[in-house]
């Protein structure tokens, strides 16, 4: 029976949360049509704390109204406006950090210290960054020749959909949102069906700083409001986050209406820890010692979990040795608490999927180096989801090798060369992120490079930082977050070809 | 003594079979799962309405479950084909399309290895686009 090391504070005070939430469509809060609510079941406890309106087409279609009549006025509003309101939303969500940092963890599930030192402080930076490049932003203007000019101008693409997942609420929601609102688009957003109430209490905060119509927000299902969203003629994009069945069957829906897609679908994230590493028990061992462990990050809830450990056969013993023991020292607990290091899974059936691959790991003859059991939590937090941070030790070819499992499980394998590397960490469908940890100049570089992924961190890893473009390669999906490069996914350009000639052709 | 061929790569549970009586009689149409991948929900089956969800050559059949037609993406099954997969379900509350989740339930894939007696004797997977060709 593996020991848990747990968390020793009390958890802090639960902020005010409403009974339940409506729609909020044109600037107003709107009942839904149903006039139905669902529940919102804390991952913390496994208790309803709120409800969500559950939304259908009716409420999509008042949304995309709302969101319609907005259009003609928000793409025409000066950059200038358009950035200070962005930089009002970032001034709003920081001043209140902390109550959002606590209702997000209620929503999710994971620790206030990860919400407070990470989703808020970024979703503040985000609407900042969008707010910043777009005063920078120039569109283009060529000269053919001394009478033709070129001029390549931006223009948003209309009203947008966007599907947000439920691994971080307002972080995922602010990397669609921010950019949308930044080219011009009016955006109706769909909240995951786990995680509906943090973006509500957001919408409270700043709702009234922007034009009404502009950013319209409906819960719901997603086969009863995702899908009359995502289906829509009336958007003219749909930007999705979640896993391939229904990625593919958005683009099924886009195909019918010829608009175009985003998509970003998850990984089998390699992290490479090379022989170089281990050279000396120094602080750069101890950062590649962490950056192993951070597959506990958000429960490893995290698109690019790198829950793949590739690590150089000759130094597997010294470097498991410390990756074992930093990861029991991870403490659980009663998310809330502020010394809590991993809290839990976002849903129950999240929760059963986790326990299955932990069975089906076993049966493969993957090795349980730590973990590989639910955390059997007390005081209130019996019915919470909660498991153990676990490490396996198996080959490539074992689907908890293949699979994204979302939650704290890491598997770990050897390579002998750089080659047999590069071909592990290739050998997946997904391309999404990769870590690589070396001390060798040259691998720091070429090893990147040989690697199908579009984000790989080179002796870091987790990191989100505005102006680094995330997306994937292969299964993973494409297009880019996190950059200004994201303003062209919401726009397209309108080219006008002008003439200073007043001589004819001659054709005619 | 005589080894059973054509052994199911895709059994089901008996809660599961429940679901799938009560969302017939709601839609009032068959049923399809597609095995999804990726992050958030991935790793779950996903129900729809029979011809919802489009495949085609590159998605494989995996057999019927319960008169439903079961489908993998082909590079999927590449890493599943040696185990087999019982439908289940669970409380919970999922995101994706799947069509049970307003229900408060999750459909969910419980899986097995296979014994090498058994892996040489199930039944024959096709393409989506056989299958759409044969209907």
């Amino acid at each position: 029976m593996t020991t848990l090391t747990l968390s020793e504070a009390k958890p802090v005070e639960r902020p005010h949360i409403k009974e339940k939430y409506d729609h909020f469509i044109g600037g107003k809060w709107v009942a839904p049509s149903s006039g139905e609510y669902f529940d919102n079941i804390s991952p913390i406890d496994g208790k309803v704390f709120s409800k969500a309106a559950r939304g259908n087409k009716a409420d999509i279609e008042k949304a995309l109204d709302a969101a319609h009549a907005a259009f003609p006025s928000w793409s025409k509003t000066s950059v200038a406006v358009r950035s200070k309101l962005l930089n009002k939303i970032a001034d709003v969500i920081e001043e209140n950090l902390e109550m959002l940092a606590r209702i997000e963890t209620i929503d999710n599930g994971k620790a206030l210290r990860e919400t407070r030192a990470a989703d808020l402080p970024l979703v503040i930076d985000h609407f900042r960054y969008f707010a910043s490049v777009i005063r920078a932003d120039e569109s283009s203007i060529s000269e053919h020749d001394e009478h033709t000019v070129s001029i390549a101008l931006h223009e948003p693409l209309g009203v947008v959909a966007q599907i947000i997942p439920w691994n971080f609420p307002l972080l995922m929601a602010t990397w669609k949102i921010a950019p949308a609102l930044a080219a011009g688009c009016c955006t109706v957003v769909k909240p995951a069906e786990q995680t509906p109430t943090s973006i509500m209490v957001l919408m409270e905060l700043i709702g009234d700083i922007l034009p009404p119509g502009v950013l319209n927000i409906v819960t719901g299902f997603g086969v009863e409001a995702g899908k009359p969203l995502a289906s829509s003629s009336r958007v003219a994009k749909v930007s999705f986050t979640g896993e391939t069945t229904t990625g593919r069957l958005i683009m099924q829906y886009a195909s019918e209406n010829l608009v175009p897609v985003t998509m970003e679908l998850g990984g089998k994230s390699p992290n490479i820890f090379m022989k170089s590493v281990a050279d000396a028990d120094d602080d750069f061992f101890d950062k590649a010692v962490e950056g192993a462990v951070l597959f506990a990050l958000n429960q490893g809830e995290v698109c690019t979990c790198p829950s793949r450990i590739l690590v150089h056969e000759d130094i597997y013993d010294v470097f498991m040795e410390r990756v074992i023991a930093r990861t029991k020292a991870i403490k659980m607990g009663h998310p809330l608490a502020e010394d809590t290091m991993m809290g839990a899974q976002a849903s129950n059936d999240q929760f059963e999927k986790i326990l299955s691959y932990l069975d089906i790991g076993k049966q493969e003859g993957a090795e349980v180096l730590c973990g590989g059991e639910k955390a059997s939590l007390n005081s209130g937090l019996e019915n919470g989801y909660y498991i153990q941070p676990t490490i396996f030790k198996g080959h490539n070819k074992m689907r908890i090798f293949q699979e994204e499992i979302f939650g704290p499980v890491v598997s770990v394998t050897t390579f002998k060369t750089t080659e047999e590397a590069i071909a592990i960490a290739n050998d997946t469908m997904y391309g999404l992120g990769a870590g690589l940890w070396s001390r060798d100049a040259h691998e720091l570089y070429q090893v990147p490079r040989a690697i199908l992924a579009g984000r790989v961190w080179v002796n870091c890893y987790h990191a989100y930082p505005a102006h680094a473009p995330f997306g994937g390669y292969k299964k993973s999906g494409f297009g880019r977050e996190n950059h200004l490069m994201m303003l062209n996914h919401y726009r397209q350009t309108k080219n006008m070809l002008i003439s200073y000639d007043k001589k004819k052709l001659g054709f005619f | 003594m005589t080894q059973a061929t054509n052994l199911p790569r895709v059994l089901i549970s008996e809660a599961a079979m429940e679901v799938i009586d009560t969302l017939r009689k709601r839609f009032g149409t068959d049923l399809m799962f597609h095995q999804s991948g990726g992050c958030c929900d991935g790793s779950s089956p996903m129900c729809f309405e029979k011809g919802d969800f489009k495949v085609g050559a590159s998605d494989i059949w995996m057999g019927k479950v319960y008169g439903c037609d079961f489908f993998m993406s082909a590079d999927q099954f590449e890493y599943w084909k040696h185990t087999e997969l019982t439908l289940d379900v669970t409380p919970g509350r999922g995101s994706s399309f799947s069509i049970e989740i307003p229900m408060g339930i999750r459909f969910l894939i419980r899986s097995r290895i296979f014994t090498m007696e058994e892996f040489e004797n199930l039944i024959p997977v096709k393409t989506g686009e056989e299958v759409l060709e044969e209907n």
